[in-house]
């Protein structure tokens, strides 16, 4: 396949190249195509080849055991426009917040699992073109949220082993885990830095659940709130460089809505208005677009929006899918 | 999406295919015809409906770990043991709240050999993420008076499911009432 590119302004071809690839997957090679398009003539790393990894209830089957009427959340991931939606765990029970690898590769996620006595959530990584499973957290208390330092050394998650909801530093395959935050109150829903070098989250130290915005190096020292207009707040997701900002769920109304705040000024924007309630952002490894979950067209599904709160585009439909998670 | 179709039918024509290929070696061997029931289908009329009922034959008694775990399902479909409620955004027991552990307790105190856990549950109006949170504490309060009721900590566990699950779907007040909830669940017994 050969692909030319000409400037209509300029009548100079601007790029040229030609790919060869099996004929079954015409759209991996229409995505790479875009992605170089972007990176030379945009120096903006595309996102065509991209994946939203999220959680859905589409299969309607029924837990099974002591509890009662209650649909099986999986892991599925779909490339970055909604084509070719795919299952990830099969577990039949529940599976939620998935978190990707900073090299696409690795699905981690909060499994519930049949433990001798009951229900117990755990972390589980899938290797998803391997068929492996790690589970770094090993069962030690309940553990949640779990969050890929971007160099990919390390993972951020909250724990209860300790008595209440902290959040925890370890490296990937779970050794040399040490506790970030040490409060009675709850310090949960951790994100990475660019940098690898500080972690936001939230904590509702400051009153009694009204969860609010903070960052702390990732060696523990250097604690700071953030201050956000809203009393309760919620999924801080810090924006890949070179944006200097982190998105937000915040109480908007009686629901919720995704803001944005920006590091360099300490000023809040806004991203979605209150069409419904918006949770849980997610950005795109360039930073311009925001995966979200809305129930603005009923129940909760995956839209992407541009970081300036345009171009909204919905990602899934079948069933109920929430928590996404964008991939590099 | 584009290739889907023509693999789809490509697939089709090879089951088809399939099908013929198996059902050629019955036809070439002398088989007798009677026993061959899939090479004879084609050829005899549809059957003719049977008026009197077969006999139902007698269901074998069942395992003992069968009925066991039956009994646990149906014991907490119809659980002796009360939820506990919340207020909004609380992870406190209240007055109703301490008197709903109570009397687990009691039953707890009854049934020694059981095993619970305490499901943290929250109402829609908080975030996916903070009511994991919120839902731990909850089990844990509900936990921790339990234990401090006399029940030996190694008898009860917590788990929190945010807002997962609402027991009422609703949108009302009154459905939220009910989904901030610590939930007992008999794990063993």
């Amino acid at each position: 396949m050969q692909i030319r590119l000409f400037s209509v302004r300029t009548r100079q071809q601007v790029f040229a190249q030609e790919y060869t690839a099996p004929a079954a997957n015409p759209r991996q090679v229409a995505h790479t195509i875009a992605d170089e398009i972007h990176m030379q003539q945009r120096r903006l790393r595309g996102v065509a080849r991209t994946k939203i990894a999220f959680v859905s209830d589409r299969t309607r089957e029924r837990q099974t055991g002591t509890v009662q009427n209650r649909d099986v959340k999986e892991i599925w991931m779909a490339d970055y426009d909604g084509a070719n939606q795919r299952r990830i765990t099969i577990t039949r029970d529940t599976n939620l917040n998935p978190a990707w690898s900073p090299d696409a590769r690795t699905l981690a996620y909060t499994s519930y699992r049949r433990v001798p006595t009951g229900g117990q959530a755990d972390i589980f990584e899938s290797r998803i073109y391997q068929g492996l499973l790690d589970n770094p957290t090993k069962g030690i208390g309940e553990n949640h949220l779990v969050a890929y330092s971007p160099d990919g050394s390390k993972i951020a998650f909250t724990s209860n082993r300790d008595g209440n909801p902290e959040i925890y530093v370890a490296n990937r395959d779970g050794s040399a885990l040490r506790r970030l935050t040490n409060h009675p109150a709850g310090d949960t829903s951790a994100t990475w830095s660019p940098s690898s070098a500080q972690i936001a989250f939230i904590s509702d130290r400051t009153g009694t659940n009204q969860p609010q915005l903070y960052v702390v190096n990732a060696d523990g020292s250097g604690l700071r709130r953030l201050s956000v207009p809203e009393s309760y707040v919620d999924k801080p997701t810090w924006a890949p460089a070179p944006y200097n900002e982190i998105a937000y769920t915040a109480r908007s109304g009686g629901g919720f809505d995704i803001r944005v705040y920006e590091l360099s000024s300490g000023q809040t924007r806004q991203v979605t208005f209150g069409e419904g309630s918006n949770e849980s952002p997610s950005y795109s490894a360039n930073g311009t677009h925001i995966a979200f979950m809305s129930s603005r067209f009923g129940r909760y599904q995956i839209f992407t929006i541009g970081r300036d709160g345009r171009g909204l585009k919905q990602v899934t439909r079948e069933g109920t899918n929430q928590t996404p998670a964008w991939s590099n | 999406m584009m290739t889907r179709r023509p693999i789809a039918l490509v697939a089709l024509l090879m089951l088809f295919a399939a099908g013929c290929g198996k059902k050629q070696p019955p036809l070439a061997t002398p088989a007798p015809p009677p026993a061959d029931r899939t090479a004879a289908a084609p050829v005899t009329p549809p059957p003719t409906r049977v008026e009197t009922p077969l006999p139902v034959p007698a269901q074998p008694p069942l395992a003992d770990d069968t009925v066991a775990s039956r009994t646990l399902d149906d014991l907490n479909r119809d659980s002796p043991l009360r939820p506990v409620f919340f207020q909004v955004d609380s992870a406190e027991l209240d007055d109703a709240g301490r008197a709903a552990v109570g009397a687990n307790a009691e039953i707890l105190k009854k049934n020694a050999t059981w095993i619970v856990t305490i499901e943290g549950h929250c109402d829609e109006r908080g975030s996916a993420e903070y009511n994991l949170a919120l839902g731990d504490r909850r089990a844990v309060a509900a936990r921790t008076f339990l234990v401090s009721l006399g029940i030996a900590p190694n008898r009860v566990r917590t788990v929190s499911y945010g807002k997962e699950f609402p027991f009422d779907p609703g949108h009302t007040e009154e459905a939220w009432s009910k989904n901030r909830r610590g939930h007992f669940v008999i794990t063993s017994r």
